[in-house]
Order: structure tokens, then C-alpha cells, then sequence
């Protein structure tokens, strides 16, 4: 694949908590995709918009206050509205592991829990984009 | 510390050791790493010898506990008077719920409140917030008016306990809720004994829950000072953290030098507004973190109570020996968590706590070992605090002072760290000071390279986290995790119609106006302007937004 | 529909769609601006350039605010640039626009450098087309905060807004860098900060140095993040954009970039058929050879090359 990839990564939610979300960032940037990041405080419509005027590949959400089945569904939900089929969404945070079957259900395509390694984020993300 | 000659001597025999027995045995034995590291990058030798002390002077670096400059501790019997308080962060759903957990913590023998409090709440939205939407009770106790902190205290004796709320942005608000709690229950303001976290720039640095810029961020923290010195002289102020600074990434000298940084900035602000140093100083009360390198974190504790002494005393000038203490809360490292073999986590816990303990802490929170999970249970709660039961009264590390006082390598590290966090300091100074440093998002910068870095070594297996990169095993689905009822949610914006019903609209009104009257000269206290305001039943949101009208809103600064 | 009604019709994912595979040389992207360049002429493009730190993406914020109450709609291409080793670039200045999300009245798109040195990215002359075509009134576009070889703005851009800062140190230097210029109009932000008048004052002198000047352009003191004085700076932009009109300049510029345009592209055309061909059979390779052991010089080297060209083409 010679055109870069690109990633939206998003912190919807109040939470305050970027470390994770800005540690991938960095290593997607370093695996050569491009990420447009949008700091805290976003909602799942902004969120959508964005990935809509950016046309990215893949959405990347990030939540460590347990508002996660709430917002990674809805941003999905949003994202069908529009019409939009072809954007791989992902999410990562403090989730616990009974929520993830229902999480994929409603569409966020894989889940990464914390101790994930950066490395395993990229091929995924490499695998699975959708054009 | 020792005598020429026998240094000479030393310095002869240490060679030829290292010539003799440890090149024989790195011949046969490689060592595992050609280089040994701290977490903040400092190089451990092999062994330290007095050699590594020589112009070491005992009472200059140490002193004496209770003494200047307090690095062996901030009293003078430390835990052989009285034991640290524990005291376990906690606070979930509605005030109803954490009102139960709070009672039976005290039952269980913590001795003291740590209020969590929801996402909205601390970013000052109410529950019919839209931004709101699916965070209410989430990580803490939603609290929308003061009648939620009436339940939320109810049958709890605010003059018998202390209460630590981790609450940074409308603290002042949520302050002037506690007093009012607390005058319908009798007690009197001169009477409550607590912590407001308070402390906005590691907000802006780590933990992400600001509203206000910074000016009149600062204002609203130095009115609570000036206000706190007359009417509550109890209360601790101000919380300066370095705990999320670590969280977010920083190594042990960044999160001292930058709590520190963050600290001096505090006290300039005061002193701008014309405040005394030894007035409010000695109600300055720090937080940190202690992560798994515990002799590391054992001179990182020691050092920071040497520098801020040496920074109050030269720096501003204080004359009361309390205003140089550096007291503080501790609290084990909540990302040195593993999803993976959760139950590995009680030892970490473990460790983390002892450096806290032999590091001198005022007061500790154990993390549970499921909260890489979630909220932790009621069970895991219970373990994290048996732990630090079981290092204060079975583990003897608590009955004498300062027990590692003197070994060669912790007085080395406790020199080293000092220095290191000095030269931070001075860069910060450069750039202007915190406020400054933060705008400019250098600070934000140097602990986003570290998580880096640190995430990068974990990934390349130089950095062994047990269960997570080596001693992987096959895992099952974690379950028995608690869950916030999503009726929370509901239920507290119900309470939220039925109240702005029941109360006197008018009267709010006019207190929110008065106080938004107020916000626009900045030389009043608006203490007594919001604590009128929460009288009326005003919610958090209503008073905010009154704020947020005159003040304008903080917008993130960030350099990746 | 296909992508150009929908483009033609105002469908943003159509418009985000194109740009894409305009940066990634999708032929077909260059077939689409042919075909619908006939719509293009509308927008007026607003470069936006300065140091690093300077505030540029707070300031194109509050400007698109700004223009938006005046009923505008904009766009806004917000360049960073790409990491010359990995190819990958982190692209953060929404971060600063976060508002104008939803705004249906904006687009907004983040673009890598990939590989352009000038500020700007390859892909951002057809981006401007591609909004333009949208229905745009206004295109900002937002350099990367190099500080001196932003040059490349001019060539695209109807105005030039130069964002200076007190304090950083680099006034001086961009006085020397030559970057004054460039400048149509100068706002110096973080007007709150000690050293703005100094700096506007700096400004102003080196403007007087320039004698013959028949519009001298304007230094505003703003501050971006208090949104204090945008509406003046906003002034400024129309005024210099009436001037340009009235006077003819507007067309003239716009001529003038049009040629360099044409240059650069017949440039990159050229760069790429002598790559190509020089590839095969490893002639750059041999060549380059051939110049170390002296068995040929550089000039008959650039020579074989041309011919061959040439002769493949004739």
C-alpha cells in the first residue's frame, strides 16, 4: 500500500485521561499512517464529522471513564445514519470484558484493553481497513 | 560523613574487588543488562560504597523528623505517634449509593472520606447535561446541587472525619457545599478537617478536567486560600499532584519537579494577591504517586520533601516551620495495573505501598486489584485496604523513623533525584513558570515522550511487566466486576426537574447574579458569593455557567 | 448520483472523498477538476502563515467565526507536515477548531506535507479547486509552523496573513528571512503578552523602509485565544481583498500564479518521465557510476537522459 493510511484517533467522553490515545498517535505517525487527532471532550457527532470532511479509513475511540457502552455504539449508529460503510471503528480503554461481545455487536469492529501492544493496534488496523 | 584516609582505603579495596572477584565472576556470569536503569533514567551501579558519599554532610541533607528540611519526615515520632491515615478514594452512582459505601468503609476502620465524584460534576455540567450523556455516576458520585451532598454526608459527623474530595475546577463550589452541609448539621466551619484537590494546572497538564483559563483559574484558588486562612483554618487547601502527572506518563523526577513547579506557581499566585506566605503555606498539602521501583520512589518521597523546604524557606522567604513541611497523600500507581492476572496486581499494591510507607506519607490509598477492569468491588476494596493494615501493624516498618536513612544508594538517589528536578525547575523558570510552561505545552511534551518511551520499551521486552509481556498465561473472561446501575442516570435528572421546582427561583437568581457581578472584579473573594449561590439550592452547572460567562473556557494545549 | 453531482450538490463526503484521491495521484480525481473546473472562480483563498506557537490554528478559528456571522460559507485546509522518515504525520490543528465541526457552513480537512517543503502540500493547489468547485466563499489555508520557507503561500493565495508573536525571538529573523514580503496583512497575536507594541512597532519600521509601496499592508494587534479584535483584523483582509479588485491586482496575481502553476506542474511531469525512464535498464544508476570513474561528466549525463526522452517520445 503506497497511499498513507488514515486514522482518526477520538476521546469522546469528559474523560481527561490521553495518554493511551496520544501513545498510539504517536506509534500509528511512526507506522507511517496519518492521524488526526481532536483532543478531549468530543461528542459522537463531532466525532463522526470529522472522519466525514478527513475521510479516514479508520476511527480510533478512546474511553477510560466507563461511558463506553453509551458513546462507541452511538458514534457507529451516527456513522450508518450518514450512510457511511466503509470506516473501520475501533476502541480501546478500561472495558470490561463483558462488555466487549455487545460492543462488537453494535459495530466497533475490535476492542483493545490496556496492556495491548501498539505493535498488534497497527497490523490490525493494517488487516482490516476497508478500501 | 567519613574520613579521609578511610575513603582512600575504600576507594583501593573497592578496586580491587571489582578487579578481582567481579571480573571472575562476569566471565562466567555476564550480568542480565549491560546497563541498569530507574524508571527516570538514572544509571544504578553495581553497588554503592561511602565512596558515594563523601561530601555528604548528615545534617544538612538530613536533620532531624519534624525538622528543616524534613527529609527524614514532617514529625518528629512519625508513625509511632499516630499511623498514616487510610483513606480509599471512593464514590460511584448517586449520592444514595456512595453514602452506603462511605459508612461502611469507616465500619471496615478507614480513617478517612476520599470523595469521587462524576466526570460531569467535576467538569461542572449538570446531569441534563448533553455532554453529560453517559457519564453520570460513572467514575464518582454525581452531585448536581446541595442536596445531593446532603444525602451524600447524611448520618456521617463532619466534625469527626476528615473528607479529601478530588474535585479541581468548581472546588470552590463543592467547598462552599460542605460548609453548608455542615452548618445544618451544627458543626461549624472552624471545625472541618479535609482536602480540596484544587489544583487546576495538572489539570491542564495530565488529568484534563479544567473549565476556566488559567487567570482566573488561579484567582478562584487563591480566594479559597484567603478565605480557607480565616473561616475553615483546618482545611487543607490545595492538593498539588503529581499523582496524574505520573499516570499520564511522566518518570519519578517529572512528577516531582513538575508538582513542585506546578506548587511554586501556587504560592506566587497567592503572594500576587497579596497574601501572607506563612498565612496560607501551611495548608498546602501535596499528592503522589508510588509506582513499582520502590527504592527509586523512596528517594523520590525524600527528595521532595528537601526541595520544597529549601523552596519555602529561600525561595519565599517563610518563616513558619509548617509552611515548609511538605506533607502528603499517596497513592499506589493505578497504570502499573495489569488487565492480565489481575490478582498479580495485590503485590504491586504491595510494593507501592511500602515505598509510600518508608517514604514518609501522611496518607495512602491502595488501588484494587480490579480497577484495570473497572470500578473496583466491594471485595478487591477490601484486600487493597488489608494490605496497608497489614504493613502498618505486622511488617515493623512503621516503628522507627525513616529506616533507610543512610544507605549508601538511597542517599545517592535522593541527591541525584534533587538535582535532576532542580535543573527542571530552572528550565520552568525560563520559560516563565508553570502557567507559562504548560501554555506553551512543554511540560505536556517531556511527560508524553516518557509514556512514549516507556511504552516503547515494554513493546521491545526491555521493560518486563509480569503477566503482560513475559508470564503470559491463557486468560478468562473477568467477571464479578461492579457495574453502575444505568438508572443513575435517570434518577438524577429526575431529582434535578423535582428540584428546580421546589425551590425559590428568585432567590437563585439574584444570588447568581450577585456572583456573577462579582466574578467581574477581580479583586473580590467570591467564596462567600458562591456559598450564598449553594444556599439557594443553585446547581453546580447553573453556577458554572455563570463563570464560564464571565471567564471564558480553557482551550487544550497540545504538542504531539 | 455519482461524485460529481454530489460534489456540485454539496454532499461533504464527496468533497473529502476527492481531496483524498487527489493526494494520493488518483488520475481520476485531475479527470473530475477538468471536467468542473468551469465552476471554480468563486472563492477567494486566504493564506494564513507564521511561526510555530504563533496561534495560527486558534486564529483561523476565530476568523472562520468571524466570516461565518457574515453569512460565508469556508473552508479550511490545515496543513502539518509529514515525518520525512516514516511517512506518517500527526495531524492536530482541528484540535483548535473543535466548534466548527458541525458547522454545516465549514469544511475542514487536515493535510500531510508528504514530502513538500514550501509550507504546503502538493495536493493543496487542487484541494483549493476542489472547495472552490464545493461552493466555498473563503478557502484559509494554514501553513505549517516552519517559520521561514513558507513560501510556497504566495503562489496560491488571493492574501497573505502574516501571524507574528511578541517574545519568541524570531521577529528579527523573519524580517531577515525575507518573509515581510510575503505579508498582505500582519497580526500580531497574543496581544495580552508584554512586547506586542514592540513588535507591531518593529513591523511598522520595517514597513517604512519600503518606499514604494502603493498599499502598505496593515499590522493588527489580535488576541485569538480572548477573541479580542478579529473583527478589525476580518476588516483588514476585505479591505486588502477591495484593493486588489479595484485596482486590477487581483486578476494580475492570480495570472501570476496561474503561470507558476502551470510550471509546477509541467515540473513535476517532467521530474517523473526523467525518474521513469532513467529507472529502466538502471541508466540513472549506470550514469551515476559512470560520473565517479570518469567515464562521463554530469552535463553529457543530463544529456543521454533528455535524449532519450525525447526520442521515446518522437
Amino acid at each position: 500500500m503506497d497511499r498513507p493510511i488514515r486514522v482518526l484517533v477520538a476521546k469522546p467522553g469528559l474523560d481527561g485521561h490521553d495518554r493511551g490515545a496520544k501513545v498510539i498517535a504517536r506509534a500509528l505517525r511512526d507506522a507511517g499512517m496519518e492521524v488526526i487527532y481532536t483532543g478531549l471532550r468530543q461528542t459522537p457527532e463531532q466525532i463522526v464529522q470529522t472522519a466525514i470532511q478527513e475521510d479516514v479509513d479508520v476511527i480510533g475511540l478512546s474511553i477510560l471513564s466507563g461511558a463506553h457502552n453509551h458513546l462507541f455504539p452511538k458514534v457507529v449508529k451516527l456513522l450508518k445514519e450518514e450512510g457511511i460503510d466503509d470506516v473501520l471503528v475501533i476502541g480501546g480503554g478500561v472495558i470490561p470484558d463483558e462488555d466487549i461481545p455487545k460492543l462488537k455487536e453494535a459495530g466497533i469492529e475490535a476492542i483493545f484493553t490496556p496492556g495491548t501492544s501498539t505493535k498488534d493496534v497497527i497490523e490490525y488496523i493494517k488487516d482490516n481497513i476497508k478500501r | 560523613m567519613f574520613e579521609k584516609n578511610k575513603l582512600d582505603s575504600i576507594e583501593k579495596t573497592l578496586k580491587e574487588w571489582e578487579e578481582t572477584d567481579v571480573n571472575k565472576a562476569i566471565s562466567r556470569f555476564p550480568e542480565r543488562k549491560e546497563k541498569f536503569e530507574t524508571n527516570s533514567d538514572i544509571e544504578v551501579n553495581r553497588l554503592y560504597t561511602p565512596l558515594d558519599l563523601k561530601d555528604w554532610d548528615y545534617e544538612e541533607k538530613l536533620g532531624y523528623p519534624g525538622q528543616y528540611p524534613f527529609t527524614r519526615g514532617v514529625q518528629p515520632t512519625m508513625y509511632r505517634g499516630r499511623l498514616w491515615t487510610m483513606r480509599q478514594y471512593a464514590g460511584f452512582g448517586t449520592a444514595v449509593e456512595s453514602n452506603k459505601r462511605y459508612k461502611y468503609l469507616l465500619e471496615q476502620g478507614q480513617t478517612g472520606l476520599s470523595v469521587a465524584f462524576d466526570l460531569p460534576t467535576q467538569i461542572g455540567y449538570d446531569s441534563d447535561h448533553p455532554l453529560a450523556e453517559g457519564e453520570i455516576g460513572k467514575v464518582g458520585v454525581a452531585i448536581d446541587s446541595l442536596k445531593d451532598m446532603e444525602i451524600l454526608f447524611d448520618g456521617i459527623p463532619l466534625d469527626k472525619v476528615s473528607t479529601s474530595m478530588t474535585i479541581n475546577a468548581p472546588a470552590s463550589i463543592l467547598l462552599a457545599m460542605y460548609i453548608a452541609v455542615a452548618e445544618k448539621q451544627g458543626v461549624s466551619k472552624d471545625k472541618l478537617r479535609g482536602t480540596i484537590q484544587n489544583d487546576i494546572l495538572k489539570e491542564y497538564i495530565a488529568r484534563g478536567t479544567y473549565i476556566f483559563p488559567p487567570k482566573p483559574s488561579m484567582r478562584l484558588i487563591t480566594n479559597i486560600f484567603e478565605y480557607c486562612s480565616k473561616e475553615v483554618p483546618k482545611w487543607n487547601t490545595i492538593s498539588i499532584s503529581g499523582y496524574h502527572i505520573r499516570e499520564a506518563g511522566a518518570n519519578a523526577v517529572q512528577e516531582v519537579a513538575f508538582t513542585l513547579a506546578d506548587g511554586i506557581a501556587y504560592v506566587e499566585a497567592a503572594l500576587e494577591a497579596g497574601l501572607d506566605v506563612d498565612d496560607f503555606a501551611p495548608r498546602l498539602s501535596f499528592f503522589f504517586n508510588a509506582h513499582n521501583n520502590l527504592l527509586e520512589e523512596i528517594a523520590k518521597f525524600r527528595a521532595a520533601r528537601r526541595l520544597w523546604a529549601r523552596i519555602m524557606k529561600e525561595r519565599f522567604n517563610a518563616k513558619n516551620k509548617k509552611s515548609m513541611m511538605l506533607k502528603f497523600h499517596t497513592q499506589t500507581a493505578g497504570s502499573a495495573l495489569t488487565a492480565q492476572q489481575p490478582d498479580n496486581n495485590i503485590v504491586r499494591v504491595t510494593i507501592q505501598a511500602l515505598a509510600a510507607v518508608l517514604g514518609g506519607t501522611q496518607s495512602l490509598h491502595t488501588n484494587s486489584r480490579d480497577e484495570a477492569l473497572a470500578l473496583p468491588t466491594e471485595e478487591s476494596v477490601r484486600i487493597a485496604l488489608r494490605t496497608q493494615q497489614i504493613l502498618a501493624y505486622e511488617s515493623g516498618v512503621a516503628d522507627t523513623i525513616d529506616p533507610l536513612a543512610g544507605s549508601y544508594y538511597i542517599e545517592s538517589l535522593t541527591d541525584r533525584i534533587e538535582k535532576e528536578v532542580m535543573e527542571y525547575l530552572e528550565k520552568i523558570d525560563e520559560l516563565g513558570g508553570a502557567v507559562s510552561a504548560i501554555e506553551k505545552g512543554y511540560i505536556q511534551k517531556e511527560i508524553q515522550n516518557s509514556a512514549y518511551k516507556y511504552q516503547m520499551e515494554i513493546e521491545a521486552g526491555d521493560r518486563i511487566i509480569v503477566g503482560v509481556n513475559r508470564f503470559q498465561i491463557e486468560e478468562e473472561t473477568h467477571k464479578d466486576i461492579l457495574k453502575v446501575d444505568p438508572e443513575v442516570e435517570r434518577v438524577q435528572r429526575e431529582n434535578l426537574v423535582q428540584l428546580k421546582k421546589e425551590r425559590n427561583n428568585d432567590e437563585v437568581n439574584n444570588k447568581l447574579e450577585a456572583l456573577k457581578e462579582a466574578a467581574k472584579d477581580s479583586s473580590v473573594n467570591l467564596m462567600p458569593y458562591i456559598l450564598d449561590a449553594v444556599k439557594t439550592y443553585a446547581t453546580l452547572g447553573e453556577i458554572c455557567n455563570v463563570l464560564r460567562e464571565v471567564f471564558g473556557e480553557y482551550e487544550q494545549s497540545v504538542m504531539l | 448520483m455519482n461524485i460529481k453531482e454530489r460534489l456540485l450538490n454539496g454532499d461533504k463526503r464527496a468533497c473529502a472523498r476527492l481531496i483524498t484521491m487527489l493526494e494520493n495521484d488518483d488520475e481520476k480525481a485531475i479527470s473530475i477538476i477538468k471536467e468542473l473546473y468551469k465552476y471554480t472562480g468563486n472563492a477567494y483563498v486566504i493564506g494564513i502563515t507564521g511561526a510555530p506557537g504563533s496561534g495560527k490554528s486558534t486564529l483561523t478559528d476565530k476568523l472562520a467565526k468571524e466570516f461565518r456571522k457574515k453569512g460565508k460559507k469556508i473552508g479550511i485546509l490545515a496543513v502539518d507536515p509529514t515525518s520525512p522518515f516514516t511517512g506518517g504525520a500527526i495531524l492536530g490543528d482541528r484540535i483548535r477548531m473543535n466548534d466548527l465541526t458541525l458547522d454545516k457552513g465549514i469544511f475542514i480537512r487536515s493535510m500531510g506535507t508528504r514530502g513538500s517543503l514550501g509550507g504546503i502540500s502538493k495536493a493543496t493547489w487542487g484541494a483549493v479547486k476542489i472547495l472552490d468547485i464545493f461552493g466555498m466563499d473563503y478557502i484559509f489555508i494554514e501553513t505549517v509552523g516552519v517559520g521561514q520557507s513558507e513560501v510556497d503561500i504566495v503562489k496560491l493565495a488571493d492574501t497573505v496573513l502574516m501571524v507574528m508573536v511578541p517574545n519568541l525571538g524570531d521577529d528579527i529573523q523573519a524580517i531577515k528571512a525575507g518573509i515581510m514580503e510575503i505579508a498582505d496583512v500582519f497580526a500580531v497575536n497574543k496581544a495580552d503578552l508584554d512586547g506586542a507594541d514592540k513588535t507591531k512597532l518593529e513591523i511598522e519600521m520595517n514597513l517604512d523602509l519600503n518606499q514604494q509601496m502603493d498599499y502598505r499592508p496593515p499590522v493588527v494587534k489580535v488576541s485569538a485565544s480572548r477573541n479580542e479584535n478579529i473583527g478589525e483584523l476580518v476588516e483588514k483582509l476585505i479591505e486588502h481583498r477591495k484593493y486588489l479588485e479595484e485596482t486590477g491586482k487581483l486578476q494580475e496575481r492570480r495570472k501570476e500564479n496561474a503561470k507558476l502553476e502551470i510550471i509546477k506542474l509541467a515540473e513535476e511531469e517532467l521530474l517523473n518521465l526523467i525518474i521513469n525512464k532513467s529507472l529502466e535498464d538502471n541508466l540513472l544508476d549506470n550514469l551515476a557510476e559512470g560520473i565517479l570513474s570518469k567515464e562521463v561528466d554530469p552535463y553529457t549525463a543530463k544529456d543521454r537522459i533528455i535524449n532519450l526522452i525525447n526520442q521515446r517520445r518522437g
